[in-house]
């Protein structure tokens, strides 16, 4: 069993590479001509947005609690570990060095406000919490504006460009890889049993409490990796950035990847972070596709394009070579 | 096994429970019985520690009740079923069994196929999401996991409800096999007929206070129990 587990996780490991080597090829080949970089740009917003996505969905999908805050968590991590990246700078380490040391920084600091903002705000169920997240990050956002440190209401400028679509897309993979271990763990299915039944996991023995907490420092933690990512490629920023309009985008991924499949996160995040790049020639009407986007999943597909189902490299191959070993197992 | 001393609850100004005072033993089933908002649920949510008692106490093999946090009175061996079937809808029905195993889970594999020798239907069903099982099997597959917690005593609050009166039989059943074991139970049922007759010993609450106690058999012939709630 065990056995057959590493052969699955090193086989999606072969699969990461195999898409890493593809479109890194496609950058040093030059297939897109002239708008090479460009490109690199939109593959790592793509990237960190996966990130803050799925740790989103650790929340909403897997813990069953809405939180219109994300952006809070994000904007410190992005300004912790441009902070830290700032003071660190010229003290030896190399370029990645500093960006990991940076962003660990930043995971941390979010980390820790999610446990302070979820210890109170988790009491709160549905609707209640979703409006103390939402006014969680409008806090968070207005002290940035006030704070000398990050800039004040200015521009924070100058951060290091440490991030490229390489280092972007690796972190990415070990994001992914720790919250899906996260999610396949005692720990994610004691998390789920919460969402399905509160008062059954309690009458089980689950300190409901804790866990929620815990969770959501978690999801805290990675947004505020994905936030130091993003601050190391825009190496500009301004807490306008991280504005409720950001955190409603983030929730939107996740619900129209599927709430519950860090699969649909990470298809969610790609596609729609890329979507205005994509559109920008009708950039007036972006808007607009983006809610008929929304529209139409929710019509026709309520629990996201992907629903709870993951996609599974070992489960596809292993299709492939015995098609009649499937049918049999139906599954 | 478990004592309850002078219980008082209140929600706000409500005097939920006034003065409640019981016992079980060891190897019994008990009932409790009463009509509807006579504080049964409640005496039950406040042993298990989701109410908070004004003044009181309670004891379970000697451990003070009203200080235990409601998630570690599983580690005392003791098990709630709560009201209305709380499983896990969209998970199978052996991963919720293992939930019920979460705070113990030493020799789970060996609970589970004791759980699941009692319960065929369910073992059948294992790989079924519990939500789609039928409401009898649901309130088996609350039982089972409850039992996965190896409990000294399960409180069960209305098992009966919302079951058709073959499937209230099979599940009371069930409780008296249970009980078999070794395991003590409190009952709590508006069903006061079937309750009765599988109870050692019985409680009548009426609007938070026990007005009537004694043996299951007396109780089902005491013309107040019979007028109140057997309806003759």
């Amino acid at each position: 069993m065990t056995k057959r587990r590493l052969a699955s996780y090193g086989l999606n490991l072969v699969g990461a590479a195999l898409l890493y080597a593809l479109i890194t090829l496609a950058f040093t080949f030059n297939v897109f001509g002239k708008s090479t970089t460009y490109i690199q740009g939109i593959c790592t917003t793509a990237c960190y947005t996966i990130i803050m996505v799925t740790s989103l969905n650790l929340v909403v999908g897997f813990m069953g609690e809405f939180s219109m805050g994300h952006a809070g968590f994000v904007s410190v991590g992005a300004y912790v570990s441009a902070i830290v990246s700032g003071a660190m700078a010229g003290r030896g380490l190399s370029d990645l060095g500093l960006l990991l040391v940076a962003i660990l920084a930043g995971g941390l600091a979010a980390g820790i406000m999610g446990v302070a903002v979820g210890i109170p705000a988790l009491r709160l169920r549905g609707d209640y919490l979703a409006i103390v997240t939402m006014a969680f990050a409008e806090i968070i956002r207005v002290c940035f504006c006030n704070f000398s440190i990050t800039g004040g209401g200015k521009t924070m400028s100058g951060i290091l460009k440490l991030s490229t679509f390489d280092r972007a897309f690796w972190i990415m993979v070990v994001c992914v890889t720790i919250m899906f271990l996260f999610v396949r763990s005692r720990f994610g299915r004691t998390v789920q049993a919460i969402r399905e039944d509160y008062i059954a996991a309690s009458a089980s023995g689950i300190n409901v409490t804790y866990y929620k907490v815990l969770t959501f420092a978690i999801s805290a933690f990675f947004a505020g990796i994905g936030g130091g990512v993003y601050a190391h490629y825009m190496t500009a920023m301004i807490p306008t950035n991280f504005n409720f309009n950001y955190s409603a985008e983030l929730l939107s991924e996740v619900i129209i990847g599927g709430t519950g499949s860090l699969t649909g996160s990470i298809i969610g995040a790609a596609f729609l972070s890329s979507l205005p790049e994509l559109m920008r020639d009708f950039s007036t009407y972006r808007m607009l596709a983006y809610s008929v986007v929304l529209v139409l999943v929710m019509l026709f597909r309520p629990g996201g394009i992907f629903g709870r189902w993951e996609f599974s490299l070992t489960r596809l191959l292993g299709s492939l070579t015995h098609p009649k070993a499937k049918a049999t197992k139906g599954a | 096994m478990l004592e309850i001393k002078d219980l008082h609850v209140n929600y706000g100004a409500v005097h939920a429970l006034n003065g409640v005072s019981m016992t079980v033993k060891d190897g019994e089933i008990v009932s409790l019985i009463g009509a509807n908002g006579a504080g049964k649920t409640t005496t039950l949510r406040t042993i298990t520690g989701l109410e908070k008692a004004a003044s009181g106490s309670i004891t379970f093999d000697g451990h003070d009740l009203r200080k235990t946090e409601p998630s570690k009175i599983i580690t005392l061996k003791l098990a709630h079923v709560p009201e209305g079937r709380h499983i896990f809808p969209q998970m199978t029905v052996e991963e919720n069994l293992e939930m019920g195993a979460f705070a113990d889970p030493t020799d789970m594999a060996k609970t589970m196929a004791d759980v699941y020798e009692r319960f065929p239907r369910l073992k059948e069903r294992k790989r079924q999401l519990a939500g789609t099982l039928s409401g009898g099997e649901q309130q088996m597959l609350a039982v089972g996991r409850a039992l996965m917690g190896k409990p000294k005593m399960i409180l069960m609050d209305e098992p009966s409800m919302g079951l058709s009166p073959l499937l209230v039989k099979e599940i009371f059943e069930i409780i008296k096999e249970v009980n078999k074991q070794g395991i003590t139970i409190l009952l709590v049922e508006q069903n006061a007929k079937m309750a009765l007759a599988i109870s050692d010993r019985a409680y009548v609450l009426e609007t938070g206070t026990i007005t009537i106690e004694g043996d299951a058999q007396q109780l089902l012939n005491d013309p107040r129990v019979k007028k109140a709630y057997l309806g003759q």
